[in-house]
């Protein structure tokens, strides 16, 4: 199964970054072989609005399940809801440990955002 | 000739100072409101509203029956209105600035064009002068177009008075734009000259003649005085820091009725701002 997850740096190594839409890079990872690709989100972080609409619809084309992230906003997580990708938020730690914690089944799905949206 | 009253900071005096200038000077005047988020210049002036028209901005509707799912449309948003996924098109209709763009590069035809209520403008008189204020729906954000439509009804034979939104963002250059001269109302305080300087800014970079009211003079410092000598920014009027003045203000009455002095101090800012325009402004 293909997760992503937001990230500081291009390696599982990485500290997990805590924001979806302006998060460094999402890693696009297989759970099974733990091979992953690190998408520079660098466009998206500085972009003027909607950066959590703009970051789902990239998930959503990776043909990813599930995202693990630590806050994601109303519009985002709307987004992801209509592609089918379930949130796994309030994550933190390192990319593998996230992963791994994943991989063990210890997380709660969210069934709404868990930040409010910037103006 | 357009006047617009903007100030940077918010509760500087600016409606204060529109409605009064509005009062006092001898030409026949339209006072617009255009702090569409919070218009109060009726609660000062009591007009007598007529005619009511709603603004209206389009924004996409995708026909899921005719979408290839290209992304063009997603692509050329500049604010993300747009979430093009496999099977669906998610619109965001609270981002959306109406720009156009999304209906001119569909190449299937499939973005409709849906309406949505930005707020309205309502047309009044009062004492003489034509009133048009702009009311925001609640829950929207987006000030310019509803902006737009009030100054719209600029009559270039009347002394045209703009009330300003505070700030510095697109509301307030929608409020300035186009003006013939940009008075600043600011407080002799931290945060007022603060804001100031900002607003300032933003006038320069309009190329509008501006100039200064200090209001609730007396308070704070002479830091304010010290930088407009600096810009070579003229002050044309200064309002004390007298609790007369407030207690008319918190009635929601005119300064210019209840302490009649104050009618030709507001002619005299007129003139001053006249010349001022005249001579091409202080800093064009």
């Amino acid at each position: 199964m293909k997760v992503a997850v937001t990230s500081q740096g291009d390696t599982l190594d990485a500290q997990l970054d805590p924001r979806f839409g302006r998060a460094a890079y999402i890693l696009i990872v297989d759970t099974e072989t733990l091979e992953f690709e690190a998408f520079n989100n660098q466009e998206n972080k500085d972009s003027f609005k909607g950066a959590g609409i703009q970051a789902a619809t990239t998930v959503s084309d990776k043909d990813v399940e599930v995202l693990l992230t630590g806050f994601c906003g109303p519009n985002a997580f709307k987004t992801l809801e209509a592609a089918g990708v379930k949130v796994v938020n309030d994550q933190s730690g390192r990319v593998i440990d996230a992963v791994q914690k994943f991989k063990q089944g210890n997380v709660v799905f969210a069934d709404d955002a868990n930040k409010d949206g910037h103006w | 000739m357009i006047i617009s009253v903007a100030s940077g900071k918010g509760g500087t005096g600016k409606t204060t100072v529109s409605t009064n200038l509005a009062l006092s000077i001898e030409q026949k005047v339209q006072l617009f409101d255009c702090d569409v988020e919070e218009p109060n210049c009726h609660l000062f002036l009591n007009p007598v509203m007529g005619k009511k028209e709603p603004v209206i901005a389009p924004v996409p509707e995708i026909d899921l029956e005719k979408c290839t799912f290209c992304k063009k449309c997603m692509d050329i948003c500049r604010f993300g209105a747009l979430a093009v996924l496999k099977k669906e098109v998610l619109t965001f209709d609270t981002l959306c600035h109406s720009c156009g763009g999304c209906f001119e590069v569909c190449p299937e035809g499939a973005v409709l064009e849906k309406k949505r209520s930005l707020g309205d403008i309502e047309h009044g008189s009062a004492r003489g002068i034509s009133f048009v204020r702009g009311c925001m729906d609640v829950g929207q954000v987006m000030a310019p177009p509803i902006i737009r439509k009030v100054r719209s009804y600029t009559d270039p034979n009347l002394v045209t008075i703009i009330d300003a939104p505070p700030g510095t963002s697109c509301p307030v250059i929608a409020a300035m734009n186009k003006a013939d001269f940009v008075l600043l109302v600011t407080e002799p305080t931290p945060f007022g000259l603060h804001d100031l300087k900002l607003a300032v800014e933003t006038v320069k970079i309009l190329g509008i003649p501006h100039g200064l009211v200090i209001n609730r003079a007396g308070l704070g410092n002479d830091d304010v005085k010290r930088y407009s000598e600096k810009e070579h920014l003229p002050i044309l009027m200064e309002i004390p820091f007298d609790k007369k003045i407030a207690q008319i203000y918190s009635n929601g009455q005119m300064v210019v009725d209840k302490l009649p002095e104050y009618k030709e101090k507001f002619q005299d800012l007129f003139e001053k701002i006249a010349q001022l325009v005249e001579k091409g402004g202080q800093n064009r």
